[in-house]
């Protein structure tokens, strides 16, 4: 039981961090700009797919810088040329506007690379188990997505937290019309935090690519859990996206961990039922198969019990 | 007036929506002066001083020092010396109190007429809780580092929107002095108020609007004698 504790904690965190990489551009985002963008996960996958081809012909390192930092170029070309044209006609505007980019970028990803599944690869050098724990392997490459998130989260807080532009950053995602009156270029600010925020989302793709599988559905998966991340943290809430990421990720991994199914839990109750029952195929689910729902689960529990999300503040 | 205008506002129009909520607002501030622009809740002062800020879209000539800054961007506007505090304060409730001042300057490095250790001596309380975010402090604390804030960006005038509401008279006391030394370093003062106290007492001229448009103008003095110019736009 203990080796399926820590490899599932692990696991958990791997998953969990790597959905904060998105959750924390989008809830940086929408805060600053008000605008939710529904292409977010568009990006993840842009970075993924960038990353595979450049890794076809000079490798997988550098891809892993290069494909982030075309990303974040291109997202902050969106945001300087597209979404700020846009803003001055609303925000259902620029809903339908990320709609149809997000719309946009999958169909161009299905016609550069095609429909099937890229067999974009970890890299050789990290094809080793890092450790081996009661006979099970953790493999390096996990590892090394882990300490690319922790790294990423700490640079991250640090930069928010001591720099003068972090600070500015903090100030307008409560204030941005104030900070703007203070003499500081918002819009601008605005650019790069959206060209940040879409890197930031290119990498964890670069980096999940080669483990979640690069297919043109990438971005929808990710995507509404992330969607479903950042309302159950608070909308416009850091803090809150990085708790229900890591809540998310984790509950996850323990439901695939566990594995109880149906039957086992029925016994525990103490009632049987025979296989031919019509509703067998219920009877037999097993909370791997659920897991994949649990997110959208939880997003209910929290929207009856906590409606601005766990660290969200209601608008007055 | 005779002396250089600071702020020249011309015609100024502009549109909450559908609702024409200034409809031709004139007025000028001087180099150096304190005006008031004075009247009841809803007639549009907060909105003229947005407008001008560049927070509402304008219709109407602004000129600030010369320039015409109608339909520029508010962080341009401010950067021409031109600084706001807004009514409701919008202190930065996670920062702390030095980081707030800190983000009042325009550039890193400190010049012009006010300095973080100066605004330090002028109010304790504010140095004493430096560190503490901005969030926490009283209203009349908030007031004091918003207007400390501005007053960081070295502008050359002001507008500050009802900076008395809600205080108590030992801070409404602070708030004025605070008012009183701005003006001494020569910067052009423009206080919306509803209330006379502070206005009538520090101002060299005063505006009074009603229904989106200036309705009287005239000095401190000139206000007193008219009973009912205060009792058809002023008095509740
Ligand atoms: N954001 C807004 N949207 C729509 N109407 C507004 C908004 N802000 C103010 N108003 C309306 O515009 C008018 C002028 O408001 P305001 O400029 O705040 O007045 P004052 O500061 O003199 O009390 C009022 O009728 C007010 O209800
Ligand atoms: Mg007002």
């Amino acid at each position: 039981m203990p080796e399926v504790l820590v490899f599932a904690t692990l696991n958990g965190l791997v998953t969990g961090l790597l959905l904060f990489m998105l959750a924390s551009g989008l809830t940086v985002i929408f805060s600053m700009m008000g605008v939710l963008n529904f292409a977010h996960a568009s990006f993840y996958m842009l970075g993924a797919y960038f990353a595979y081809s450049i890794s076809l012909y000079f490798g997988y390192w550098i891809g892993l810088i290069v494909a982030p930092l075309i990303v974040g170029v291109l997202g902050a070309l969106v945001e300087r040329y597209g979404l700020r044209r846009v803003h001055q006609h609303g925000h259902v505007a620029e809903l339908v506007f990320t709609f149809g980019l997000a719309f946009l970028i999958e169909e161009t990803v299905q016609f550069f690379w095609g429909a099937d599944t890229k067999n974009y690869q970890t890299p050789e050098l990290l094809n080793f188990p890092l450790f081996t724990l009661f006979g099970q392997e953790f493999s390096a490459y996990r590892g090394f997505m882990l300490a690319i998130s922790i790294g990423i989260f700490i640079g991250l807080y640090q930069v928010l937290t001591r720099s003068r532009v972090g600070l500015i950053i903090q100030a307008a995602i409560t204030h941005p019309h104030m900070v703007a009156n203070l003499g500081h270029n918002v819009p601008l600010i605005f650019t790069a935090v959206f060209g940040v925020g879409t890197a930031l989302a290119g990498l964890a793709g670069v980096i999940a690519g080669p483990v979640l599988t690069t297919f043109p559905g990438m971005a929808l998966v990710l995507g509404s859990i992330v969607f479903v991340i950042v309302v159950i943290g608070g909308l416009g809430s850091l803090p809150g996206a990085l708790i229900a990421s890591l809540l998310i990720g984790l509950l996850q991994s323990y439901a695939i961990a566990a594995n109880v199914g149906m039957p086992e839990l029925l016994e525990l109750l103490g009632l049987e039922f025979p296989p031919s029952h019509p509703l067998d195929d219920l009877w037999t689910l097993d909370l791997a198969q659920i897991a994949p729902t649990l997110p959208f689960l939880l997003l209910v529990l929290v929207l009856i019990f906590r409606p601005a999300g766990l660290m969200g503040k209601r608008e007055q | 007036m005779g002396e250089v205008v600071m702020l020249e506002v011309n015609d100024l129009n502009a549109w909450y929506g559908k609702s024409h909520v200034l409809q031709g607002v004139t007025f000028q501030v001087a180099e150096g002066e304190i005006v008031s622009l004075l009247g009841r809740n809803g007639v549009g002062r907060s909105t003229t001083v947005k407008t001008i800020m560049g927070e509402v879209e304008p219709q109407g000539s602004i000129l600030f020092k010369g320039e015409q800054i109608a339909g520029r961007k508010s962080y341009e506007i401010a950067r021409r010396g031109l600084g706001y505090v807004p009514e409701n304060r919008e202190v930065f409730p996670t920062l702390t109190v030095r980081q707030n001042l800190l983000l009042g300057m325009k550039s890193t490095t400190p010049s012009g007429r006010w300095s973080i250790e100066e605004v330090f001596a002028m109010f304790p309380l504010l140095a004493e809780r430096a560190d503490v975010p901005g969030g926490a402090l009283s209203g009349g604390e908030q007031q004091l580092l918003s207007m400390c804030r501005t007053l960081m960006g070295d502008p050359d005038m002001v507008m500050i929107d009802e900076p008395t509401e809600g205080l108590a008279p030992k801070i409404v006391e602070q708030v004025g002095n605070l008012l009183t030394e701005i003006a001494g370093r020569g910067v052009s003062i423009l206080l919306v108020e509803q209330k006379l106290n502070i206005a009538m007492r520090i101002s060299k001229r005063l505006y009074i609007m009603g229904h989106g448009q200036v309705v009287w103008e005239g000095t401190p003095e000139s206000l007193n004698e008219a009973g009912d110019v205060r009792a058809e736009w002023l008095e509740v």
